[in-house]
């Protein structure tokens, strides 16, 4: 019982990190029809920022935040502008590819400049433990889930209420009637990019407060398609209890099953998913047959 | 003085001719010399490269034979190249098969694994389809390192040396020769797959598949096929790997290595047998570049060597972003591109 506590809570921190990082994807292929293969380096950008910030310019940890926030939104806004822009109207694998273009371009640039070496990161969420049901369960993971519940929560609303949130989600459902009731599309092309740099910033700083920093976050990147897929390409509560589902299936796999299963499974059931079910749990569905 | 404005055909013959004009057969008469010069004059190091490159061609026609002619996404290059070279490896390696029947049983598993993995196609397209290709990837690659008993897991396969008739094929000199061979009648029998009914059919379900289908071709058994004509071509470079370099281990053909051949294609050319030659050259031969630029500058700039790997993927990942931004058809347009030039040369257009 112990042992299954604290798999959980391992589980759904390792879930908001990947709910964080599907909700970035989601964010960018909702409003551009873009599949983002670099949101995994763009969460590697902002924890490294961070630690760049904190370590060697010993700035306080609201202040790395700030410019890491700061960096990933110019990185954002720049990548639709100078990269995916000129390619609207090209076929998919070729949007595919620059995305995947991009995401070893950013890789290999962190690990010029900060080396292979996994870094000690400062920690700046506390560390301390807790008793969950009898099982001691580090404080850190509670944060972290706490704080992604938080940030999904936000863009929930964020997309419920506000005026730019209503105008994204109308460029994803039409981008020509968006146009033709004024909406600027640009503008929430940049936007989307903007705020799913705003999202890996986060999913990256609580990767850094909980791993540690290293190539190894990309990683993270990659298992977003298993989430998505599950939940659905264009769904942000899709993005969310994929997240959970694959965070937990990983843990309890590695724990219980162990042999590197636990590497293999997320995609076993991408394959599944996509068989049985194309468009998620809440994905919205497109039927074309051919 | 005259110009054509093109080139015409006036001839059924004339149209179904792989080559027309006098300048395509001096083309191909430099570039067959070419091919047979480059191992009497290349050093040790640039004859590897050069036997890479022929190597990945193969692989590359194959990918563009699905991705660039029939317009399926596979990101599942790697695990089928695990494929076609553990099944060729294994075949020589426990059963003694002489190499050729094991390259032959190679190319018909690995395009029954495509086709297998290829049946999410059936149903999804695009960006799912790109999804899935990316499971099965994953998924060959699980198997490889955990089927110790067939495969060795995370260990090495050792290949014994390559023997026909008492013949040994060993070096890269010996093996240059037998790479440009599979190469040429690889290209061939892809360029006139093009010119029959089976090509025409892939194209087609590229161009549109609604409009396929209403003309008549059936798209789900027609997208398997792709798969399986495609991952042949691979599982034969799969297993010229396999022989060639005599030792097969599971990291030769992760992601990176389906990220590779898509930027092959990408580079070279979609939709192009001869683009994708040149892609592998390009692909190859760039970072083999980096590398003698990195050992020449050692002890100029030693941060350059140090950082060489990373320097590498950063300049291949650079690659594909600038071709895609402002070059999407890639190298084989490029080169059309200056071949007009020339030829309609004082006049631009």
């Amino acid at each position: 019982m112990d042992q299954f506590v604290q798999l959980t809570v391992t589980g759904l921190a390792n879930g908001a990190i990947l709910a964080l990082a599907a909700l970035g994807f989601a964010l960018i292929y909702k409003a551009t029809g873009v599949i983002n293969f670099a949101q995994g380096e763009f969460m590697l950008v902002g924890a490294y920022v961070i630690f760049a910030a904190m370590v060697t310019y010993s700035l306080h940890w609201t202040v790395a935040v700030a410019i890491a926030l700061v960096v990933a939104i110019l990185l954002g806004v720049g990548v639709e502008r100078l990269i995916l822009r000129p390619l609207v109207g090209q076929p998919i694998i070729s949007v595919i590819m620059v995305t995947i273009g991009l995401a070893l371009f950013l890789r290999s640039a962190v690990q010029i400049i900060f080396g292979t070496q996994p870094q000690r990161f400062p920690e700046f969420i506390p560390r301390g433990t807790v008793n969950i049901l009898g099982a001691t369960v580090p404080q850190n993971r509670l944060w972290g889930i706490g704080l992604a519940a938080v940030a999904l929560g936000a863009f929930t609303l964020f997309f419920q209420h506000s005026r730019d949130g209503v105008a994204m989600r109308a460029v994803a459902d039409d981008q020509q009637a968006a146009l033709t009731v004024g909406i600027s599309v640009r503008r929430v092309f940049a936007m989307s990019w903007a705020l799913a740099g705003v999202t890996a910033v986060i999913g990256g700083m609580l990767v850094a407060n909980l791993i540690g920093v290293s190539g190894g976050i990309v990683s993270f990147g990659l298992l977003v398609f298993p989430v998505v897929i599950l939940g659905g390409l264009d769904s942000i509560p899709g993005a969310m209890l994929g997240g959970a589902i694959i965070g937990l299936l990983i843990t309890y796999t590695g724990a219980y099953l162990g042999g590197g299963l636990q590497s293999v499974i997320p995609y076993v059931i991408l394959v599944f998913i996509l068989m049985v079910k194309p468009y998620g749990l809440f994905g919205q569905v497109r039927i074309e047959r051919v | 003085m005259t110009a054509a404005t093109g080139v015409y055909h006036t001839t059924y013959q004339g149209d179904l001719a792989l080559r027309n004009t006098r300048s395509e057969y001096v083309r191909l008469g430099l570039a067959a010399l070419v091919l047979v010069v480059i191992p009497f004059v290349a050093s040790p190091f640039w004859l590897t490269v050069a036997n890479q490159i022929g190597i990945a061609a193969i692989g590359a026609i194959g990918l563009n034979i699905l991705v660039g002619y029939t317009g399926q996404i596979s990101l599942g290059q790697g695990g089928f190249l695990a494929v076609g070279a553990y099944t060729s490896g294994l075949l020589v390696a426990n059963f003694g098969l002489p190499f050729p029947l094991a390259m032959l049983a190679a190319v018909l598993v690995t395009a029954a694994v495509g086709t297998f993995f290829g049946l999410p196609a059936l149903r999804l397209k695009g960006l799912y389809l790109a999804i899935a290709t990316l499971a099965s990837q994953f998924v060959i690659i699980w198997v490889v390192r955990n089927w110790d008993a067939v495969t060795g897991g995370t260990g090495a396969l050792v290949v014994p040396p390559s023997e026909l008739f008492g013949v040994r094929f060993r070096g890269d000199f010996t093996w240059y020769w037998l790479i440009v061979g599979f190469g040429v009648l690889a290209t061939l029998a892809a360029t006139n797959l093009f010119r029959s009914g089976l090509g025409r059919t892939f194209i087609a379900i590229r161009d549109h598949d609604i409009a396929a289908e209403v003309v008549g071709v059936d798209p789900l058994r027609y997208k398997l096929l792709s798969f399986a004509v495609s991952s042949g071509f691979v599982g034969l470079a799969g297993a010229l790997t396999a022989h060639y370099t005599m030792i097969v281990t599971w990291e030769r053909f992760t992601l990176d290595v389906s990220i590779l051949y898509l930027a092959m294609i990408i580079v070279g050319g979609l939709g192009s047998v001869s683009g994708s030659i040149y892609g592998a050259i390009f692909m190859i031969v760039l970072p083999a570049a980096i590398q003698q630029m990195g050992t020449a500058l050692r002890s100029v700039v030693p941060a350059f060597s140090r950082e060489l790997p990373a320097i590498q993927t950063a300049v291949f990942g650079l690659v594909i972003i600038l071709f895609l931004v402002f070059e999407p058809r890639g190298i084989a347009r490029i080169w059309q591109r200056i071949k007009d030039y020339v030829r309609l040369w004082p006049f631009r257009y």
